[in-house]
Order: C-alpha cells, then structure tokens, then sequence
C-alpha cells in the first residue's frame, strides 16, 4: 500500500476562552490520513472541529487564543509540521501545501492587482523574475477559466463576480504546484450553478496535476459527487471514516445516518424530513461518554459513560466511533421497536 | 364552479432603482438597474409558493416590497381583496399584522439587547394583542409552539444557538396572528440537522394554523420538502411557474432544468449528468437582449430569435407556464 502523503496523529487544537468559561477543545484528537492522488472530504456541522482542523495543518491558528497541545503530530514528508522552525514552515506553506478558503473576497488582497497576488508565491518560493511570474500567472489564470487573463490580470478583485473570484484563489493556490491542496468549503458562498463551474474545476486540476486534496464541507451532496473517502467529525473527533461510496451505502455512526436523513434531496419524493433532536453542544462541555449519546437515538447506558474509541466497521477502512459496531443486535432491536 | 380567491394575488410588481450620477453628480447616469421587472403569482390560502433563484435574480427585492418595506415601482399586491400598495400608512400598519416575515439570519433580525420574552412582548402591546397581564402567558404559548423551552424566554439572542434563534424569530412573526408568512431563506444559514427541524417546524404551523407562505430559497431541494407551487426567477422575471411536481419532474425552461441538475446529490452512485451553465449571472443593470437567459443557455434548439426577442411568459399546460420559445416541446 502507498505511504500516506500526510499523517495527523492526536491533533488537539484548544482554545482558552475569556470570562473563564473553560478551555475549548475545538479539535480533541484527531487522526487521519491523506494519500497522493485522492480527494479527501472531511464533513461536519458548525462546530465540530473541521476549519479549525484545516487551519492547524498550516499552523494557522491563532495563538493565543489557540494552541496546538504537546503530543500532536502532523506529519508531511517526513517532518513534524507543528515544531518545524518558522522558516522550514514558510516553505511548506503556499507552496507544498496550499490552501483555499470560503469567502475569496476577504481572502484576496483589495488594493493589489490579480495578478501580483497569483504571481506572488512563485515570486517567493521558486524565485521567479517579476516578468516570468506574470507570464506563469496568466497561464493559471487561463487554466482555472478566467476569460481574457493578459486583460484581467491587471483587475482588482472588486471587479470580478464571486465566482471569477474563487478561480483567482485556486490560480494563487496552484502556482507552485503544490502536493496538497486544502480547500475550507470552498462553494459554500457561491450560487448552485457557479459552485457546479468551481467543483467541475478542481476535479479537472487535480486529475491534471495530481495533487491530494482535502475538501472541507458540511454539504454531503458536494461530498458524494467530489470524493474518494470521507472522514465525518462531530463534536472535535472523529466518528466515522470509509470510502464515499461504502460511507454512503453503509454509514454505521448514528449520526453519519441521520446527517444523511435530513438532508432535503431532490431524488426522492416530498415526505417529512428526519431531523436530529437538540444541537450540537458547546466545544468547552463535550458530553461525557459518546458525546453524540444525547442526541442519539439508539443510546444506552454504556454510551452515557464510556467513550467508544473508532472501531473496525466491517469493511477494510471503515471505522465507526460507536458502541453499537460492537453489539450491532442493538441496531436491529431498536429498528424493529 | 368558480375557485376560490386566492389569499395573495400579486399582478406585475415592479421594482426598478434609478441609476445614480456617477462623481457627484457630474457624470453620466448609470443605467437603471431592474430588480424586479414585472412579476405575477397567486397564492391560495393554507399553501405555500416557493420562489427560486440565485444570487440577483430578485427574489427578495419581491419580498421586501410585498411588506412595503421598499417601495414598489408598480404593480399590485392584493391580500384577501385588499390592495396593499395603496394602504396609507395609517390603515399599512394595521395590516401588517396580516402580513409577517422571517428573515434568513435571525441573529441580525433580533435586537441583541432584548431578551426573548422582550422581543415576542413587544408586537403583542404595539397590535394591543392582549392584556398585559395575559402577555407572558403568550409568550410561553408561543414558545411552545415553536419548540423552544418556556425557560428560554429570559436569555439574550446570543445565549441562543442558530436554530433556536430562528424559531424565535418564526414565535415572533407568529405573535400577531398573520395569514401570510413571507420565508426569506429561512434555513439557508442552518446546519443541516438543524434545517431539517426547522422545516419541519414550518409545515406543522401551516397546517395548525392554514398559513398561507411565500417561501424563497435559492436551493431546490429544500423547496421540495415545502413548497405546493414553484416560481423560478432569473434577472427579475419569473421563468417559469408552475405545480411543485411539474416543475421537478417537467421542467420546460433549461434554466430550470440546470438549477436542478446542478443541485448535488448525495449518492456516489448517482449517475445523472450535471449540466454545467457557463458563465455568471449577468448584471440586472445590463441584462442582455431577446431572452435575457441566452449567453448561458444549452438549449440545443437556441438561435437568432432568443437573441432579439423577449419569449412571453405563457401557458404551456394547465396551470404551467414558461418563459422560453421552446417551451412547448418536451427537451
């Protein structure tokens, strides 16, 4: 089997909240890993961990109030991203491992042209001369779909639509031809019609540079259409990983299944939606146990205590964080109840 | 046998803003910029329209100015017989009893300085709704309607998660008794679990109390799970209007039937082909000539008359109309 491109081990991310509210565990042990090649999506609501995991690869986290506890590890290419020296970090960052985010208008840099901002990198990492970047930033400014690029080079970003915006993103994320590429709910603010343009876009570049991407999403349909395996977080862990499809055909966490009820769809008929009781709870009280057991409706008195740790759900690669993986009689008793 | 009248009947509503001067007032008027360019629906009572577009097609410049909250350019907007639009304020503000919204994002729709049982107190003494001895007893009436813990009507807006926020602002629309309830994307800033709850929430007030909605979303599964009839916008013109299922499983208009195949499905082994539209919505101050949906159109049939002149919005089948000069041939 292929090495791993990235490994996250026990990724903890906290936060220390003021007015003495106690520490968030925004991110409480992660693991994960990414291969070459694939796209992993990493789906959840509001609140389980997904940005602030996506931000600590990069050590984009605001310290303080964040911190990445001792004992984690995110490793890439042999070295440990969390105590690389600044410099080392510099040239992973933007580089080897890049990254695009929700709302490119506050990403992208008002007073600066287009194109010095996708040039820029290439400027810094590969030491290219002011001309040869421009030349480079206009090729990938035709190559993510920009019309007229040698025109809208010279553009500021006010004067494009939010779609051409976001293409401008992943031109500045793609010029160094990064390994990885992490994009943070990368159509979330964009209309269905330009987010089907941004998805058709980044499955063409990667099949086209190969590179891994980590698609961070609480949108299963864009999952379900753009991935090769699924990692689901709740509550800053894991609770499921497996191949989309398996995931999709087989989810075994109570959550992952009742994510996947509540979702309005299109293909089925009009019925009254599932939905799962209560809300996600607050990062500084995680519920005792299975944090999930509240909302949980096959929950017994195990799960109110012991915390499951991922299980072995049948299949090669897919874990379940979830006692009833253990005792899947429950399963079936509670669904003929 | 005549049908009844429906509850809201809206005739050719215009919005249109004036262009501004440009360098203070110096330079050249900049085009007027068309919101909404003569709109027409009906509504019986106890259904719900939903309305469907993306980003600047208009459709919640249509609600604002059913509730007068922007002025009309034209049109009429009659509720239960009444013609809104030319209410004094006086008479207005009575109706607005009648006529209630609920916003997208309820956190910047609630005053952050009220707590619950303020902000659901405040419309019952304004409407002079009930005794004020009787209010809080409402209050807690309401609350329970709307699924939230009566022990919940002390807190602040942000004690209060996105969910619960959203059934305050439905318990505050509800407070005053309305008939029609305007929906502007009520659940687009919601998790999906939480979306599911709250549309749930939705159709059970409906049918408890025969309200009648407006209900715009730009997503079209979501409309799906609530709407009886389905309005497509693009550029300020309704496309395409017709019975929630006709319009899912007979869609005329290609911009209709690309909305709804570019909406994600979540199943890998979905094989329907997506159809990618080039290019953006086009500026409401320019939109192009003919049919204002041709630079982006995969209509296989498209031609020279799609760029000259405008197709009329017109009856196809029984209750289904279209705006697209093929509409009439199944694609």
């Amino acid at each position: 089997m292929t090495e791993p491109l990235l490994r996250i081990r026990d990724l903890r991310t906290y936060f220390v909240t003021d007015r003495g509210s106690g520490t968030a565990r925004a991110v409480d042990g992660v693991s994960l890993d990414l291969y070459p090649g694939e796209t992993l999506g990493v789906v959840g609501e509001s609140g389980c961990g997904k940005t602030v995991l996506s931000l600590s690869i990069l050590r984009l986290v605001p310290e303080p109030p964040g911190h990445i506890r001792p004992g984690s590890l995110i490793e890439f290419e042999g070295r440990n991203l969390l105590t690389l020296a600044p410099r080392d970090l510099r040239a992973v960052r933007g580089n080897r491992i890049a990254m695009i985010f929700q709302e490119p208008m506050t990403s992208l840099n008002p007073v600066l042209t287009i194109g010095d901002q996708v040039a820029e990198a290439a400027i810094v990492h590969q030491r290219l001369s002011r001309a040869a970047a421009r030349s480079r930033a206009i090729d990938l400014l035709r190559q993510v779909g920009i019309p007229e690029p040698e025109e809208r080079t010279d553009h500021y970003p006010h004067q494009l639509s939010g779609g051409m915006r976001q293409r401008v993103m992943i031109a500045m994320a793609l010029i160094c031809h990064p390994q990885i590429l992490i994009a943070d709910e990368p159509t979330t603010a964009l209309d269905v019609t330009i987010q089907a343009q941004i998805l058709e876009l980044l499955e063409r570049l990667q099949r086209e540079l190969g590179m891994a991407v980590l698609l961070i999403t609480h949108d299963l349909g864009v999952v379900a259409g753009t991935t090769d395996r699924v990692v689901v977080m709740y509550a800053g862990q894991v609770v499921e990983t497996a191949s989309t499809r398996e995931l999709f055909a087989r989810p075994q966490h109570p959550y992952t299944e009742g994510l996947m009820e509540s979702i309005p769809r299109l293909d089925r008929p009009r019925a009254r939606l599932h939905s799962i009781p209560g809300s996600v709870p607050a990062a500084t009280a995680w519920p005792p146990g299975c944090r999930f057991h509240p909302r949980c409706p096959y929950a017994w008195d195990k799960c109110r205590t012991e915390e499951p740790p991922l299980l072995e759900a049948g299949t090669a690669g897919h874990t379940a964080r979830c006692w009833l993986v253990a005792e899947p009689a429950r399963r079936r008793e509670e669904a003929a109840r | 046998m005549t049908a009844p009248a429906p509850l809201v009947d809206v005739q050719d509503l215009v919005k249109h803003y004036p262009g501004e001067r440009s360098w203070l007032g110096l330079g050249r008027p900049r085009a007027a910029v068309r919101a909404v360019d003569g709109v027409s629906f009906t509504i019986p009572a106890g259904t719900t329209l939903g309305l469907v577009g993306e980003s600047g097609s208009g459709k919640t410049t249509v609600a604002r100015t059913l509730l007068r909250l922007t002025e009309p350019s034209s049109g009429s907007f009659r509720l239960d017989g009444v013609d809104v639009f030319s209410l004094a304020a006086g008479p207005l503000r009575r109706l607005r009893r009648r006529i209630q919204i609920v916003f997208q994002d309820p956190y910047s729709s609630l005053n952050p300085r009220m707590t619950v049982r303020q902000t659901l107190r405040e419309p019952l003494a304004i409407h002079d709704l009930a005794p004020k001895p009787q209010r809080d007893a409402r209050v807690g009436a309401l609350l329970d309607e709307v699924g939230l813990d009566p022990e919940l009507a002390d807190r602040y807006p942000h004690e209060l998660s996105g969910g619960q926020r959203q059934r305050v602002g439905i318990a505050r629309a509800l407070s005053v008794e309305p008939a029609f309830l305007v929906c502007d994307e009520p659940v687009s800033a919601l998790d999906v679990s939480v979306q599911a709850q709250v549309l749930n929430l939705l159709a059970d007030l409906q049918q408890k109390r025969r309200l009648t909605y407006l209900f715009i979303a730009h997503d079209l599964a979501v409309v799906k799970h609530i709407a009886d009839q389905v309005a497509v916008m693009y550029l300020g013109r309704i496309v395409e209007r017709a019975e929630a299922a006709r319009v899912y499983e007979q869609p005329r208009h290609p911009y209709t039937r690309s909305l709804l195949s570019a909406v994600p499905v979540p199943d890998p082994a979905a094989t329907a082909q997506r159809i990618v539209l080039p290019g953006d919505v086009p500026s409401p101050a320019h939109p192009p000539s003919g049919c204002a949906f041709h630079p982006r159109c995969p209509h296989p049939k498209k031609n020279e008359r799609c760029r000259t002149e405008r197709p009329a919005l017109r009856e196809i089948a029984p209750g289904h109309v279209a705006a697209c000069h093929f509409a009439e041939q199944p694609i």
